[in-house]
């Protein structure tokens, strides 16, 4: 799915909104994310996940066709770990697990 | 390093939007949702900009708990991965991208 047919589909759920709003409501959530992470705020949506920027030091990297030494710079980089509910909704895929059953069996 | 929640999502759907606070909630939540109903259905989910979510199949493997070193089983399953796109990437380096390279990559 993209972003595209993402805002087609919320479209299509909230017919009282013009496509526009939905797709200003769609960028506004991801442009707010995103303007969060280049603070170095985290953003925790629970159930859903959260995004965290995460630090790597400067490292000595490796041309992996040359092999030769290449000296990579310390960076920031953006993380997402999902929420509790939704981490158990990929993996069951959406069959619903009787909570203690599933754990003994 | 502060911590930005839903209330700060709502409130900028809210004055980019003009809808009032309860309908931005809601909207939010349908957003939040329907990201969710697709990644629990197996598919991923591309943001030009942003960066992709999928969803990885893991196999068995056999893990060990750390604390007493006991094997334990773990079972396949299936985990959700994002990619930040080079785009969300250079935000959060402070180094604005070239328009150029706005092409979908997510």
């Amino acid at each position: 799915m993209t972003k595209s047919e993402l805002i087609a589909e919320l479209v299509v759920a909230n017919p009282h909104l013009t496509a526009k709003d939905v797709e200003l409501i769609v960028s506004t959530v991801f442009n707010e994310i995103t303007a969060a992470l280049s603070r170095g705020d985290r953003v925790e949506l629970r159930g859903f996940g959260a995004f965290t920027v995460k630090h790597r030091n400067a490292r000595t990297g490796r041309n992996p066709r040359t092999g030769s030494a290449v000296a990579v710079d310390e960076k920031s980089v953006p993380f997402f770990k999902a929420g509790k509910e939704l981490r158990e909704r990929v993996n069951t895929g959406g069959k619903p697990v009787a909570k203690r059953a599933a754990r003994g069996a | 390093m502060e911590t930005v929640t839903r209330a700060h999502l709502v409130e900028a759907i809210f004055t980019q939007v003009g809808l009032s606070r309860n309908e931005s909630a809601d909207l939010l939540e349908h957003v939040l949702e329907k990201l969710s109903d697709t990644l629990e259905s197996g598919k991923s989910i591309k943001i030009s900009g942003f960066g992709t979510f999928s969803v990885r199949q893991k196999g068995r493997r056999i893990g060990r708990n750390p604390k007493t070193g006991e094997e334990v089983p773990i079972l396949p399953r299936r985990v959700l991965v994002f990619r930040p796109s080079h785009v969300l990437k250079a935000h959060v380096n402070g180094t604005v991208p070239d328009l150029n390279v706005w092409e979908d990559d997510a």
